[in-house]
């Protein structure tokens, strides 16, 4: 074996070891950042439509929620469609959902989509949001059928 | 708030990712083997086929296992130890199957060590589906770190092997208990955390220098946990059994794990400061340590380095007296200068110069061969491993599963840190292996064992939380 082939080799051995480094940063990549586009698509979308926000990235997804039911207080029967925008509850008037319901404080719980998952927060309330049967410490991720219950009201979210 | 949901990971599986990661890890396994073939025999190695059916049979078994029973694991946890061990196994066969040597040991022992690990991994993700269940027993698993470090000091059981009491005789094989004592102080120091975490984190007394706050310090009375874990480290492994590797390891770890418990830097400084002090207090009373230190700090001098003149001339010469040298270190720095940016190739060098290359010393076998380019993708390996295990525990949500994860990857990062400085000399030599690389059962078992621990962790936290029950009567039922 002549030793230009070893060299060869040798360098071609170690481009692979690196190689294996660049894609394993890149699989970290994807988990930080979504997968990645090519710089022509990229190029083109920008070209084409500029400025449009990024369609939902979860559309079609058979859990993806639409709508917050409220099922059970004053206000049972109400539906809001679920947009990108945040929702927060309470009995002040500016309020997405204003509900009259002695045990909520004004502004009482947000809910809110963080990439596509829907996730209820407590926002400091006097008697506190419980999501199923434990009290809200932290956001917490939701999914569709998890009754909230603020006071007497209890929400949940459909398909 | 928001902080603790960015930190969860994306529920979603990855599984062909790893597969792809996978295959590319046994392709470089067997280049490697090839290209030393190559280089040294002139000749494909005969024994590629068994080499590569096996482990990457092994490996290629192990992927199919977790897609079925951990399928949102970490895709990178697997690719990353296959590489690592892969390319030890390489190593090893390039040292001594390549040169016809097996005296020393070979690839082929090395291979079924490996399959054995991955039993024991893939035991460990099907049977222990929540590790929240290690918490219940943070006594009973100090007392088995206990236990197990301690079983090489029985007479007639322990062995002593270069010096260090780290062995265990069981007849047919000899085990090292310490490898494994780590996992279990890990748990314990976990579940000890979890319990205790307040009370380290939010008591405390200022120490004040004129109006400023300097530090602030815990009670005396929550410094036990640290006293009694100082006064093992230094006691049992430094004085009594000589292991400096683990009672550094063992040390170190559960400074870090207290600091990520309660983020308070005041533990760190009292610990270095407790565990240096102790270490420059006993210099002069404990030979063996000494004679570390010395064989780090003057490696070069002849007389610290054993030349043959030295031998013949001189009787009090300090590696005659001590009956030590540092031409193990010594070499070990020449092989690394001689391997440069680019390495020799593998097969290519002469690893053979450095004594025991194949235990702690297997990184200079591979800073000749592969040079620094190649070494430095072996520390991204380690590093990106221990990236992933910190990664876990911030996705995780509880809190033992925090604590265990981020000890684990701490003990991955440390771990290679110890062997990499000491071979580097950067630290006193220990005797500590770099986790998946290095020739040596015991703690090839324990690095699989962790990486088990990791991959059913982060399959954990990245399972998407089941839906709850629907909740009939909003009846409010406080369960603690």
């Amino acid at each position: 074996m002549s030793d230009l082939t070893l060299m060869l080799i040798k360098l071609a051995f170690l481009a692979v070891l690196w190689l294996f480094i660049i894609m394993a940063v890149g699989v970290i990549r994807t988990d930080l950042f979504g997968p990645a586009t090519s710089k022509a698509k990229r190029g083109a979308a920008r070209r084409s439509e500029p400025r449009r926000p990024k369609p939902a990235p979860q559309r079609g997804r058979r859990n993806e929620p639409r709508s917050l039911v409220v099922t059970k207080g004053p206000l049972a029967g109400t539906t809001l469609d679920l947009s990108s925008q945040p929702i927060i509850i309470g009995r002040a008037k500016d309020a997405t959902l204003v509900i009259t319901d002695d045990y909520a404080s004004g502004r009482h719980a947000r809910i809110f989509s963080d990439n596509g998952r829907w996730v209820v927060e407590d926002l400091g309330s006097t008697n506190g949001t419980y999501l199923g049967q434990n009290r809200l410490t932290r956001p917490q991720p939701l999914s569709v059928g998890q009754p909230i219950r603020i006071g007497k009201t209890v929400l949940e979210l459909r398909k | 708030m928001s902080e603790a949901l960015s930190t969860a990971l994306p529920p979603v599986k990855r599984r062909n990712a790893e597969l792809i990661m996978l295959l590319l890890a046994i392709a470089i396994t067997l280049f490697a083997m090839i290209e030393a073939g190559l280089t040294r025999n002139d000749e494909m190695p005969a024994q590629l086929f068994l080499f590569g059916g096996l482990f990457g049979g092994l490996a290629l078994l192990a992927h199919v296992f977790i897609r079925f029973f951990a399928p949102y694991a970490d895709p990178l946890l697997l690719p990353l130890a296959t590489l690592l061990n892969g390319l030890g196994i390489a190593m090893l066969w390039r040292l001594f199957e390549a040169t016809g040597d097996t005296t020393n040991g070979s690839a082929q022992d090395q291979l079924i060590l490996t399959a054995a690990s991955m039993v024991g991994f893939a035991g460990i993700v099907f049977f222990l589906k929540e590790p929240r269940v290690l918490q219940r027993y943070p006594y009973i698993m100090a007392l088995g770190a206990v236990i197990l470090l301690l079983l090489p000091l029985i007479p007639g059981l322990g062995m002593t092997i270069n010096g260090a009491r780290q062995w265990v005789n069981l007849g047919v094989t000899s085990l090292q208990p310490s490898e494994f004592a780590k996992i279990a102080l890990v748990t314990f120091l976990a579940g000890y955390m979890v319990t205790k975490r307040d009370v380290l984190s939010l008591v405390s007394k200022p120490v004040k220098i004129g109006p400023i706050k300097v530090l602030e310090l815990p009670r005396m009375r929550d410094m036990a946990p640290m006293a009694v874990m100082w006064g093992f480290c230094i006691i049992v492994l430094v004085i009594l059994m000589n292991d400096l590797g683990t009672s550094l390891l063992l040390f170190s770890t559960f400074l870090a794990m207290i600091y990520v418990a309660t983020q308070r830097s005041s533990w760190i400084i009292l610990g270095l400061s407790a565990f240096f002090g102790a270490c420059t207090l006993l210099y002069p009373f404990v030979p063996h340590f000494r004679t570390r230190v010395v064989t780090w700090l003057d490696a070069f001098s002849p007389e610290v380095f054993c030349t043959d003149e030295i031998i013949a001339n001189s009787t009090d010469a300090f590696c005659v007296t001590a009956g030590q040298n540092s031409q193990q270190l010594v070499q070990g720095l020449f092989a690394l200068g001689e391997g440069g940016i680019l390495g020799a190739g593998l097969g290519g060098g002469k690893p053979g110069h450095v004594p025991e290359v194949q235990n702690d010393f297997i990184f200079t076998a591979f800073g000749e061969e592969l040079g620094l380019t190649g070494v430095m993708v072996m520390l991204m390996a380690l590093a990106l491993l221990a990236q992933r295990g910190m990664r876990i525990a911030l996705a995780s949500r509880e809190l033992f599963i925090k604590m265990f994860a981020s000890g684990i990857s701490f003990l991955i990062a440390f771990q290679s840190f110890v062997v990499i400085g000491g071979v580097t000399r950067v630290i006193p030599m220990t005797g500590a292996t770099i986790p998946f690389v290095a020739k040596g059962g015991s703690a090839l078992l324990s690095s699989w064992i962790m990486l088990a621990l990791l991959v059913r962790m982060s399959n954990n936290a990245r399972k998407p939380a089941p839906v709850a029950i629907q909740d009939e009567g909003a009846t409010q039922v406080i369960t603690r």
